[in-house]
């Protein structure tokens, strides 16, 4: 039981020990300078990140409360390594801010939820996981301390994170009523379809709903991610959301295998709707962070397209995507975080003309674009193909044929972008921006990560075979 | 690792131009990258010929088939037939002559090589892949690239232009990408489904499958090959887009939906493509005529070059609706044909428009008494369009109507009288925009000073004009090497139409 106790929940103690780390610094003196503050935690992150790919292994803890298995560490690893993205390119943000520890010790504080969620194998520690992820989060969002807007999103973002964890909790209270058990595994053989049911497994969906922003639970995300500061909007979009992403998939699968049939629909109308209007709101920004909110929404709407298809296909296309997203996603944001900092310009046309004075950033920005909008050669275009495949692979050639025209609408404001960095000329263009180290570095793993994960075909093959444990 | 070369070296040359510094290495980089892929072309023809010659009937050669995504039976499957080589050796062609003619690109000279290059390793891999999901990656490879020459260097209405282009490239990709998905789950190989094309041409595919998926997928081909009425992409990208953009364009990327309209939809849905040929006969028909007619109203010389196009790409995709081996094979001597044509055309136009920054027939004039090669190129390239004897552009409609009056049906005679007919009013365009543009007194006094073409102009026209002649004084040798290509696809339609 003792070293079972360490070795299953290794990656939860590693970030349990970065955290006691930083809170030891804050206590013990004042005098560490930000820059060293941020190359310790950078480096302790990496360290995070490689040794979560070693020595892990199966197992149950605490009467399934917790357990562990290979596609769960992957998916930790996946977020940790957002997360060190996520870090690196928010040196130019937080370079000159004096509350740096607070942001880490809040950040880590999010993804120690995040990996209790994901390995949840009952309910309300899923719950538990879901709050201590949430909570900080809303902490974060408001870290624009002067900025009115900040406290706003972050004000957003409580109320809606309140009535989406209200709503699941009386799903699972609900669910507990009618069947007497919270544990995911057992719950499948409990179920019998009773009218009580479904109405627990609605208020479920319509609380993971929340937590993705799937249409028509979208209404938080863009105001929020505007308000937010861009470090911690990329959080949101990309590892938050991951996160929350990657439990559905599970509790889809394993406790309601049963409901397929019903929440085969329900993720056909949700997926179209996410699509259809993300794309919609999507073309009518200016605001770039406003711009990526839409578009990241609409993103959702194909990952629930990928969730409908057969159970390992499925899961093994959302994780792969969400995989490639965390880089597409973040090669983007990275770019603009960059410009936020130094010159806090964040409208579209601001943009004008600024392949000019910066090529290569254009270029990370238009990869990443690329990425997002499933363009060939990046890995966007294998993990939306891979995605629609696990849906197509349902007979369900109506969703695809939407999904397959809604990637035209969505290359349509990618391109517009494109269009204004590359084609556009402006008479006061972002100047040239002199990168720093570690932003470089972020950019330059997302570029590689969204030039080689789809040819790299063991990837894949990897998280499939994977996809199989349950 | 032979045909694989294809795609690694358009790429190798595309990163060597990154680290170039200056308009001339960049060029000099680009011309010896496709001067080796145009040297490789023919070493490709003449290794094909070798194995053919030596008794090797097999329906593809050079076969390589590499594991990719293997959970998914996704391979890296790679060869080719008499069809893709000559696709091939077309690309060799149009990419050269495109270096060569965009030699003075002045801005942004660095990224124009760069996608130029990544667009031909675009078109090389799709035709060679064998399987599906290979084939769709380079088909939607070639899509940005192009939005951005355009874009960029384009000019005229070029931003218009280059969306409407890539939004309806991609809309041909998406329900091209539902019509393959379709394929790929009516298959079954011990319980497995497959991308590979030789696998699925070899499986029975359900009746009903194949009426829901071919309309899906012949139509998303057939916007990349102009059909109409998903043409209107054509005359906006080719006139806005930078001349070796539109020589690209017009010479290769619409062949890529002719090979894809036959190579997938026709030859992996054979019992849907009979049922079907009504409707494509009477769509590429109407795209014949109107695509003429269209023509005669226009005043740009890019804009009578890209609805000619739209006509001449009908008489590939009437070729392909006919199915009968002599209007397919006419079908594919079409696209060369044309491919071949409209670059040398496109080639000819950007370089009286780089002397005269004018594009319209009535401002110019008198040209042949200034700048004689370069109007001589353009005569040529007129009247290959319009069909004389001895070029190439002759040889392949005469074998599309041979083959089309073969097929017995009377309406489907009527279409090709019609699409006969249409030859009359390619030869009123072409004749009126030389005699508009070339001949009579010289309107414009600044006109006498142009200079005739450079090397590098007489270089690239003189490449494309040997192919025209080559194939319209001997055209068995192309024909030969097509025949054998044909013929699978033409027996495996006449299988499936007898087992009905």
């Amino acid at each position: 039981m003792g070293i079972d106790f360490l070795i299953l929940m290794k990656q939860e103690w590693m970030v349990i020990a970065i955290l006691l780390i930083l809170l030891f610094i804050k206590v013990s003196s004042d005098d560490w300078q930000n820059e060293n503050i941020l190359k310790l935690v950078n480096i302790l992150l990496l360290i995070n990140l490689i040794t979560g790919f070693f020595g892990y292994r199966d197992g149950i803890l605490f009467n399934e409360m917790f357990k562990t298995n290979h596609l769960i560490v992957t998916e930790k690893n996946i977020l940790s390594l957002g997360t060190f993205i996520v870090s690196l390119q928010s040196y130019a943000w937080l370079r000159n801010n004096k509350l740096v520890l607070e942001f880490y010790l809040l950040l880590l504080s999010t993804l120690l939820g995040m990996f209790y969620m994901i390995s949840a194998g009952n309910l309300l520690m899923f719950y538990l996981g879901l709050e201590l992820s949430s909570i900080p989060l809303a902490a974060l969002a408001n870290f624009d301390l002067e900025k009115r807007k900040s406290g706003e999103a972050a004000f957003k973002f409580i109320i809606s994170s309140a009535f989406a964890s209200g709503l699941l909790l009386f799903g699972i209270s609900l669910v507990y009523g009618t069947t007497g058990t919270l544990t995911l595994s057992a719950l499948s053989d409990h179920l019998d379809g009773s009218s009580l049911q479904i109405f627990a497994f609605i208020l479920l969906i319509s609380g993971f709903g929340f937590k993705i922003s799937t249409v028509p639970f979208h209404l938080w995300t863009a105001d929020v991610y505007e308000g937010s500061p861009v470090t911690v909007t990329s959080y949101f979009s990309v590892i938050s959301k991951g996160s929350v992403l990657f439990v559905f998939v599970t509790v889809l699968y394993t406790a309601f295998k049963s409901y397929a049939i019903t929440w085969n629909h329900i993720l056909f109308i949700l997926s179209v709707l996410t699509m259809v209007i993300g794309n919609l709101f999507a073309i009518r920004q200016n605001n770039i962070k406003r711009f990526l909110a839409f578009s990241s929404i609409s993103q959702v709407g194909f990952i629930l397209i990928g969730m409908s298809g057969q159970s390992q296909a499925g899961t093994a296309s959302v994780v792969y995507f969400i995989l490639i997203y965390t880089f597409s996603n973040l090669g983007a944001f990275g770019v603009i975080s960059l410009v936020s900092a130094y010159t806090g310009r964040e409208n579209l046309e601001d943009y004008k003309g600024f392949y000019k004075t910066n090529p290569r950033l254009s270029w990370v920005l238009a990869i990443s674009l690329f990425s997002l909008a499933g363009i060939p050669p990046t890995a966007g275009f294998f993990g939306k193909f891979f995605l629609l495949m696990a849906g197509a692979g349902q007979g369900n050639y109506l969703l695809i044929t939407i999904a397959a025209l809604n990637m035209v609408v969505s290359l349509y404001y990618y391109l517009k972008i494109i269009k204004v960095i590359f084609m556009d000329s402006n008479e006061n263009p972002i100047k040239r921006l002199l990168t720093p180290s570690s932003p470089k570095l972020a950019l330059i793993i997302c570029t590689t990560g969204i030039i080689l994960t789809g040819f790299v075909g063991y990837i894949y093959e990897y998280i499939f075979s994977m996809s199989t444990i349950f | 690792m032979l045909l694989s070369l294809f795609i690694i070296l358009p790429l190798l040359t595309a990163l060597a131009v990154l680290f170039c510094k200056g308009l001339k290495q960049v060029r000099m980089i680009s011309l010896m990258g496709t001067s080796v892929q145009f040297v490789f072309s023919f070493g490709l023809l003449y290794e094909y010929w070798k194995e053919r010659a030596s008794g090797n009937r097999a329906q593809f050669l050079f076969e390589m088939n590499a594991s990719w995504f293997d959970p998914l039976h996704i391979h890296y499957h790679i060869g080719i037939d008499g069809i893709s080589l000559s696709m091939i050796l077309l690309t060799a062609f149009v990419v050269i002559a495109g270096v060569l003619v965009s030699w003075t690109q002045e801005t942004l000279n660095k990224e124009f090589f760069f996608l130029l290059l990544i667009l031909s390793a675009g078109a090389y891999g799709y035709f060679i892949s064998l399987d599906l999901f290979t084939l769709f990656f380079f088909l939607e490879l070639a899509v940005i690239p192009k939005f951005l020459l355009i874009g960029i260097w384009g000019s005229g209405k070029k931003e218009y232009s280059a969306m409407k282009l890539a939004l309806m490239l991609m809309a041909g990709s998406a329900l091209v990408f539902v019509g393959l998905m379709g394929l790929y789950f009516n298959t079954s190989i011990n319980g497995a489904h497959s991308f590979d094309l030789v696998e699925i041409s070899q499986m029975q595919i359900s009746n009903s499958a194949q009426n829901t998926f071919f309309p899906l997928a012949f139509i998303g081909f057939g916007i990349f090959a102009a059909l109409f009425p998903f043409h209107t992409w054509v005359p906006d990208g080719h006139s806005s887009a930078p001349t070796a953009a539109s020589m690209f364009l017009a010479g290769i990327s619409m062949k890529l939906g002719g090979y894809g309209c036959l190579r997938v939809a026709t030859y992996l849905m054979p019992e849907a493509a009979h049922h079907y040929s009504p409707v494509i006969i009477l769509l590429s028909t109407v795209a014949i005529i109107y695509g003429a007619f269209a023509t005669m109203m226009q005043k740009d010389l890019k804009y009578i070059n890209a609805y000619s196009s739209v006509s001449h790409c009908g008489f590939v995709l009437l070729g392909i609706g006919m199915l009968t081996q002599t209007s397919i094979t006419g079908a594919v001597l079409q696209m060369v044909s044309h491919g071949l044509m409209t670059a040398l055309f496109f080639a000819a136009i950007g370089m009286i428009y780089s002397r005269t920054h004018t594009r319209l027939t009535e401002q110019l004039g008198g040209l042949l008494k200034v700048i004689p090669f370069i109007s001589t190129v353009f005569v040529i390239a007129g009247l290959c369009s319009l069909g004389l004897p001895g070029l190439s552009g002759f040889v392949a409609e005469m074998t599309i109507f041979m083959g089309s009056w073969q097929n017995p049906d009377q309406w489907y005679r009527l279409a090709t009288i019609l699409a006969c007919a249409s030859i009359v009013v390619t030869a009123v365009y072409i004749l009126r925009a030389t005699g508009k543009s070339l001949m009579g007194p010289i309107h414009n006094f600044q006109y006498n000073h142009l200079a005739d073409a450079g090397w590098n102009e007489r270089l690239a026209a003189g490449i494309l004009i040997t192919g025209i002649v080559a194939i319209g004084v001997a055209p068995f040798w192309l024909y030969y090497l097509i025949t054998p290509g044909t013929e699978y696809i033409i027996q495996h339609v006449g299988k499936a139409i007898t087992l009905k």
